[in-house]
């Protein structure tokens, strides 16, 4: 556990010295900043319009989502950043000949290395999602019926992401496993999207062929629950005079039948938690 | 001196040696790094490492550190086996090629050693204000080792090495990047860990430190030892030249007790001499009734003796 403890903090300390932290920081407010300009331009066009309230609030609830997507997307690329030279780059640079000289466990160095790394990406995750919620509230009146649960499953994307490129850069140079955990991220998430799709026309080759991407890289599975908090509720859509398609699933792709079941939400934590011990025994017998 | 012969030294563990491998071998898919590589390191000397580029040199040290893993053979590091942690409590080493975190500073960077090497946090400022002093550091110890010169991060190198105080010290090309005077301070800090009585284990291509400092040497080729002992064992003794007239094949017969003799004209060499003997040899030959014009000692470098070694014969 010390080994652990040691390699987090050094791996959080670099974060700060080399300015990664305020760089993220920043961008959260530039992000918070413009996307609020953003709503707030669209409610004054609605407003000035005759747009009723509970129409504005479901228009919002949409765009909402679509900054979440682009947010999700980011926070992804962010993850991978992080994880594909989290040990292959030590290993390059030479850094991790004076650490593994020393008794270091390379479970500890594995291992440290993913907790600083999941602090940094969820505490990302967590303070840039609720400020977009926040500003979005302050801004238009709407809050999604599950923020919380959104921003956690969110940063549970990232932890995917995360895990997926640091288990890669056990074996593989920086480059090659960020190339990997970019496509086949990417990959995930157009099956995910025809999934959908052929649920929408009932295809079903297609939505077996999604389920099982989904197994193997289970990114999609939090973006799915995090579309399901942010939707509108049916008792919200039907105070907006819309029933039906939105609410079961089959007005748009992009939109979500429910909140992933426990079964697949429990494989994704599950996941993470396998791929973290693979990279480690594939660590253990990597020769410096 | 003792050349290597095809059979490993006896399968026992050396409890008592710094460093003991038997049969220690390694290969990258088809190249063979490590072919048996049997060395026994004693306890408090400085051992010198010495082998052509290629040799395999760098592979044991990381076989040894547990950075890397052995194909067959066995070894053993202050008396635990290879890949033991708790032995590596007590090991410093100096990579050839390494970085330190860029963004800390030498005092962290030490400190983080200290921590890895299980120190009293107690002792931590006497053991890292310690290191940055005998590494000549001690006014750069809050910089940044990212604005370190190369020459200035090997001495950090050496600085974390002496951490500890470890029982051996690994030191891998520790004067690569250093000036004369970094190289004069290296020696002295090797000097002082064999007079605490740590053992030190030095990879080096540069010969003539190796001469000034090693108590003990082996030569690797091809990743074997070739020849490993003392540097008079392995240097096998002097040998001393004499311009001398009025000398036959006869008269010479009884000079054999100083060495191996050759007579050409008025060149004599005796080979294997002890230097003190060589005023008594002057003694006999003009108690044989010669003039001696010249004396001339013809000490092997140890350069000439590693060429021969490896199969590259010295200039001329």
């Amino acid at each position: 556990m010390s080994d652990i403890l040691v390699v987090a903090g050094l791996t959080l300390r670099e974060a700060v010295r080399r300015r990664l932290a305020w760089a993220l920081l920043f961008l959260t407010v530039l992000v918070v900043v413009v996307t609020g300009w953003g709503f707030d331009r669209f409610v004054q066009l609605a407003r000035s319009d005759g747009v009723a309230e509970t129409q504005l609030r479901l228009g919002v609830s949409q765009l909402l989502i679509m900054v979440a997507f682009m947010f999700s997307f980011v926070l992804a690329m962010i993850a991978v950043v992080f994880g594909a030279p989290s040990v292959a780059g030590d290993v390059e640079s030479g850094v991790s000949l004076a650490l593994l000289a020393r008794p270091l466990r390379r479970s500890g160095l594995v291992v440290g290395k993913w907790l600083g790394l999941m602090v940094i990406v969820i505490a990302y995750a967590v303070l840039s999602g609720s400020m977009e919620i926040a500003a979005c509230a302050w801004i238009t009146g709407w809050v999604p019926p599950q923020p919380v649960t959104a921003v956690l499953y969110l940063a549970g994307e990232g932890a995917v992401l995360l895990t997926f490129a640091l288990a890669l850069s056990t074996r593989l140079s920086m480059i090659t496993g960020g190339a990997i955990a970019v496509v086949l991220f990417g990959l995930a998430w157009v099956i995910g999207l025809l999934g959908r799709f052929a649920a929408l026309f009932g295809v079903e080759s297609l939505q077996q062929a999604a389920a099982v991407s989904q197994r193997l890289l289970p990114s999609d599975t939090f973006w799915i629950g995090a579309t399901a908090s942010l939707e509108p509720t049916s008792s919200q859509l039907a105070q907006a005079g819309i029933a039906g398609p939105i609410a079961t699933g089959r007005f748009s792709p992009f939109e979500v039948a429910g909140p992933p079941a426990p079964a697949e939400l429990g494989w994704a934590l599950a996941w993470i938690a396998l791929v973290l011990l693979l990279a480690v025994l594939l660590f253990e017998r990597r020769e410096i | 001196m003792s050349e290597r012969s095809s059979e490993g030294p006896p399968g026992v563990p050396g409890t008592d040696a710094a460093i003991r491998t038997v049969g220690l071998s390694k290969r990258y898919g088809h190249t063979i790094a490590l072919d048996g590589l049997d060395l026994e390191v004693p306890r408090g000397e400085v051992f010198g490492f010495l082998g052509p580029n290629g040799a395999g040199k760098t592979t044991a040290v990381k076989l040894l550190l547990g950075l890397a893993y052995p194909a067959s053979g066995q070894g053993w590091l202050l008396g635990a086996p290879l890949g033991d942690r708790r032995a590596r409590l007590h090991v410093g080493y100096l990579p050839e090629l390494f970085r330190y975190q860029p963004w800390l500073t030498a005092r962290e960077v030490l400190g983080l050693h200290c921590r890895l090497a299980a120190l009293d946090r107690a002792r931590w400022a006497e053991a890292v204000d310690s290191a940055l002093a005998a590494v000549g550091l001690a006014d750069r110890g809050d910089d940044r080792v990212g604005g370190f010169s190369k020459g200035m991060q090997q001495r950090l190198g050496l600085g974390v090495a002496l951490l500890g105080p470890p029982d051996l010290v690994i030191l891998d090309e520790p004067t690569s990047a250093l000036d004369p005077v970094g190289r004069q301070d290296v020696r002295r800090i090797i000097r002082e860990l064999r007079d605490r009585g740590t053992t030190v284990f030095l990879n080096s291509h540069l010969l003539t430190e190796v001469e000034r400092v090693c108590d003990r040497v082996a030569v690797v080729d091809h990743g074997r030892v070739v020849a490993t002992g003392t540097l008079p064992e392995l240097l096998g003794g002097s040998t001393v030249a004499l311009r001398a007239t009025g000398l036959s094949a006869d008269t010479i017969a009884g000079l054999g007790r100083f060495g191996r003799v050759r007579l050409d004209g008025d060149r004599l060499e005796v080979e294997g001499i002890a230097p003190d003997e060589v005023p008594d040899l002057v003694a006999e030959v003009v108690r044989l009734g010669a003039r001696v014009h010249a004396v001339e000692p013809l000490q092997q470098t140890l350069e000439d003796r590693f060429l021969a070694l490896v199969g590259r014969e010295p200039a001329a």
